[in-house]
């Protein structure tokens, strides 16, 4: 029987970067297949060469033997591929049968019943317990996860892409997600799942092809191999996988106090739900909860960007006037935005963008000092090794090293409050080491670390303390040294059944 | 085989200064159809239209005179737009300068140019100002769209002055105009035997103050910043809505004063013709002009150009004087198509 999918030294530039170099990718008809890299390997252009998203630059692609031209997702469907992304592209007020069957609707007019019939019948197919009438907006992240696989089941597919299918979900939902996943696998599909994780690869998969900076670096059965030696393909060099922070020096000041902080958004939702905390001198309190929860709303009330409803903030003892950007930083708080493009403006030059904070440092009487910019920039291109030249538009930079920019602006002034949001989303190993190293000389120094991050790992590795935040409520708290991930797990997950013991976990 | 893809990405210095030209070139190309549909030979149209009226010194005379409103709305809409405020109404910011200084040109029968000169140049500037604050204030504390409200505006501001010229402004012969102003309030020519006068001095001052503005100053900087990421820079701590107001109001008071210089400068009354669209015809020098002080010059330069040639132009080959104005349409149209070009590289590629 011949490969399921074969991807014959497929290439695909986007300029000078080049995305896939010359790779090789054969999926076994039944298997479950990992593709594992760090964030920025190529996996995800890989996938979207497969669904016709993108057309490579060299290299054939051929399905059951046959070699294909994939124009379109339209002609990855005709060949029974089906592409689950990180972002559902479902409507959320349509139901479950509406939202499957758009785009595939067959006649003009519509038959409720034969649709909701349709779509119940592939859901038993496949083993899927889903209500067709349900809307999509009243569904569970994994729930709407389960439809947009229902969707590609329905139109046939033989060959399923999920691109990191847990990156929105709890450890539950990920759990009942394999569940589903080798389901399908018994029904004689094949499934390419795009991770970062290696448990989830040990966990899930037969098969391994691993890719760095665009090349494969390791083709593997999944039983011959070690979390340990995938991780060492992964990122080329042996890491530690998960070391917590053990180095505890807060002092008995408390720097950050948050007293009560609730918010409702406009449909009168409550986001938070008072939330209260305290973060003291040298101590790096982490976050951690399912994207969605009141993060962003905590991150934003806090960066000055949002006024709460009520609820009290202080800084070394002093409440601060909350909703204005200006006030946060004037006291001492220095914050690294959840999403870094809307920490600079692009089209400003990196000078700019480094003392645009603090303009009045660089003006007098309306004039800027273009002498002080331009050394102050000099200074921390030098200090934060910003691969950039300070005339340069803010733009063209890479993510670590725009990352890079507002850590300079931001740590270079000694902060006694950091709020880091989302720190290291999205950036290569190389950079986020080094900005676990700047936040951890921040606490050295001294500062109080808010810290913010959907990477339960990276939250593990430099908290010293944990909160969950679940519904806009802090629903536990853990020393991070002691943490039991599970009990994590299952509060990110609103359960409530081990929150009376975290609650005895005594704080450090 | 060698070939050229277009690709996504920030365009090579070399590509964005060649930008206007190539807009150029591709208006001429398309205008030069309706030349030839007028009975005209294009090439010939073009070099009476743009090279000739350079060539007479007294028609060099006439473009500062022409470029004088033309700088100053040019300037006012830069102003706004480069904060992201898309002030549409420089038109009734113009006419309402034009009514202020109609007005105060007609206190000082008996006063001297030292006090009458300036209260017309700060009471346009106010008139202009306050005729852009409620829009400003709607966009910035309401986030009503201000395109909207100021091209509306415009509308009354134009219907209020015909009003006021046809009941009781109207001159003592009966005409739609109002009383001419005192010699005192008159602007100074500033050279003899030609019609330029003090609102070229005041336009190219607010040039400078435009170009000093958005390079040397904090302002100038928060302005931009304001316009190109709001978001990020509310963050950084730019009150972005108090800059924006600012630059509106600053962008509606430059406007005023192009309406002064008109009625100073030129016209010594105020007649409901008195822009004839020089608001609107800022708003394609301030974007040709690609929001700098040296492009909005330059674009101002050469529709002062055109609508100075189109005439001659005109009466020389018989060809319609709207084709000026079809000109300005096609070119604001091509330069927006081809600004698309700033966010594409081209790059050769190997084909096999």
């Amino acid at each position: 029987m011949p490969p399921a999918i074969e991807m014959d030294k497929v290439t695909k530039r986007f300029g000078a970067l080049v995305a896939n170099d010359q790779v090789d990718l054969v999926v076994q008809p039944n298997e479950i297949h990992a593709l594992l890299g760090e964030n920025g390997a190529g996996k995800t252009t890989l996938m979207k060469v497969l669904y016709g998203l993108y057309q490579p630059d060299q290299g054939e692609i051929r399905i059951g033997g046959q070699p294909v031209r994939l124009k379109s997702p339209a002609d990855a469907i005709t060949h029974h591929i089906g592409y689950v992304s990180q972002h559902f592209s479902l409507v959320p007020t349509f139901t479950v049968a509406e939202n499957i069957l758009l785009g595939y609707e067959g006649a003009a007019i519509l038959d409720r019943d034969a649709m909701h019939r349709a779509v119940a019948e592939t859901a038993r197919l496949y083993g899927f317990s889903v209500d067709p009438g349900a809307l999509v907006r009243d569904l569970s992240v994994g729930q709407q996860q389960r439809v947009e696989i229902l969707k590609a089941l329905f139109r046939q597919c033989r060959v399923l892409i999920l691109d990191e299918p847990t990156a929105v979900l709890t450890p539950q939902d990920a759990a009942s997600l394999f569940d589903t996943l080798r389901e399908l696998q018994q029904k004689h599909l094949s499934v390419i799942i795009i991770t970062h994780k290696l448990e989830e690869v040990m966990a899930i998969s037969q098969r391994v092809t691993v890719l760095r900076l665009g090349k494969v670096v390791g083709r593997v059965a999944t039983a011959d191999t070690t979390a340990a030696q995938l991780a060492n393909l992964m990122v080329g060099r042996n890491t530690v996988i998960v070391t917590r922070n053990t180095d505890h020096r807060a002092s008995e000041k408390v720097a950050l106090e948050v007293d009560d902080l609730r918010a409702i958004d406009k449909r009168g939702v409550p986001l938070l739900r008072g939330i209260s905390l305290a973060v003291r001198a040298g101590e790096v309190v982490g976050i951690a909860g399912v994207a969605g929860n009141g993060q962003s709303e905590l991150v934003a009330v806090l960066g000055g960007s949002l006024a709460p409803d009520s609820g009290r903030v202080r800084v070394n003892g002093r409440e601060i006037r909350l909703g204005d950007p200006r006030t946060i930083t004037s006291v001492g708080v220095g914050r690294i935005p959840e999403d870094r493009l809307k920490g600079i403006v692009g089209d400003l030059t990196v000078a700019q963008n480094l003392t645009l904070e603090h303009i009045d440092e660089y003006s007098q009487a309306g004039h800027l000092n273009f002498k002080a910019i331009r050394e102050t920039a000099e200074q921390l291109i030098k200090d934060y090794q910003i691969k950039a030249r300070p005339g340069d538009h803010a733009r063209a930079l890479s993510g670590g090293n725009i990352q890079k920019i507002i850590l300079a602006r931001t740590l270079s002034r000694n902060p006694a409050v950091v709020i880091a949001a989302q720190p290291t989303r999205g950036l290569d190993v190389g950079a986020t080491e080094y900005v676990h190293q700047k936040l951890l000389e921040q606490k050295a120094r001294g500062a109080a670390i808010l810290l913010v991050s959907e990477d339960l790992d990276e939250t593990l590795i430099l908290s010293d303390r944990i909160l969950v935040i679940y519904e806009g409520q802090i629903v536990g708290e853990f020393a991070a040294g002691s943490a039991d991930t599970e009990a994590i797990g299952l509060l990110m997950a609103g359960s409530t059944l081990k929150r009376g013991a975290a609650e005895a976990v005594e704080p450090t | 085989m060698l070939g050229l893809r277009l690709e996504r990405g920030p365009a090579p210095l070399w590509l964005r200064a060649l930008i206007p030209v190539v807009a150029i070139l591709i208006t001429f190309l398309i205008v030069s159809v309706l030349i030839v549909a007028a009975g005209a030979n294009p090439l010939e149209t073009f070099y009476q239209l743009l090279i000739v009226p350079l060539t007479k010194s007294s028609q060099r005379a006439e473009l500062l005179v022409k470029v004088t409103p033309l700088l100053l709305t040019g300037v006012a809409v830069t102003f706004a737009f480069a904060s992201g405020y898309y002030n549409i109404g420089a038109e009734g910011q113009l006419l309402a300068g034009a009514l202020a200084a109609a007005w105060i040109g007609r206190q000082f029968e008996f006063g001297s140019p030292w006090v009458a000169i300036p209260a017309m140049i700060l009471g346009s500037f106010l008139a202009g100002m306050l005729w852009a604050l409620s829009p400003a204030l709607l966009k910035v504390r309401l986030g009503v769209d201000e395109v909207v409200t100021t091209l509306l505006l415009n509308s009354v501001m134009l219907f209020f002055i015909t009003a006021l010229l046809n009941g009781p402004w109207r001159n003592d012969a009966g005409w739609p105009q109002s009383p001419d102003i005192f010699p005192a309030a008159q602007f100074p020519q500033l050279f003899e035997r030609t019609r330029i006068h003090l609102g070229f001095v005041i336009a190219v001052v607010a040039l400078l103050v435009l170009w000093w503005v958005f390079t040397r100053t904090r302002f100038g900087l928060e302005v931009r910043a304001a316009g190109i990421g709001p978001v990020a820079a509310r963050f950084m701590g730019v009150r972005v809505g108090r800059v924006m107001l600012m630059a509106a109001l600053i962008s509606g008071g430059i406007a005023g004063l192009a309406g002064a210089s008109e009625v100073a400068g030129v016209h010594f009354h105020l007649i409901d013709a008195i822009s004839g669209g020089y608001g609107y015809t800022g708003i394609i020098i301030a974007t040709l002009g690609a929001l700098t002080g040296p492009g909005v010059a330059l674009a101002a330069l050469f529709i002062a150009l055109l609508d100075i040639g189109i005439l001659s132009t005109s009466r020389e080959l018989g060809i319609p004087v709207y084709l000026g104005d079809v000109i300005q349409a096609c070119l604001l149209l091509v330069a927006l198509a081809t600004l698309l070009l700033n966010r594409y590289s081209f790059r050769r590629i190997q084909r096999d």
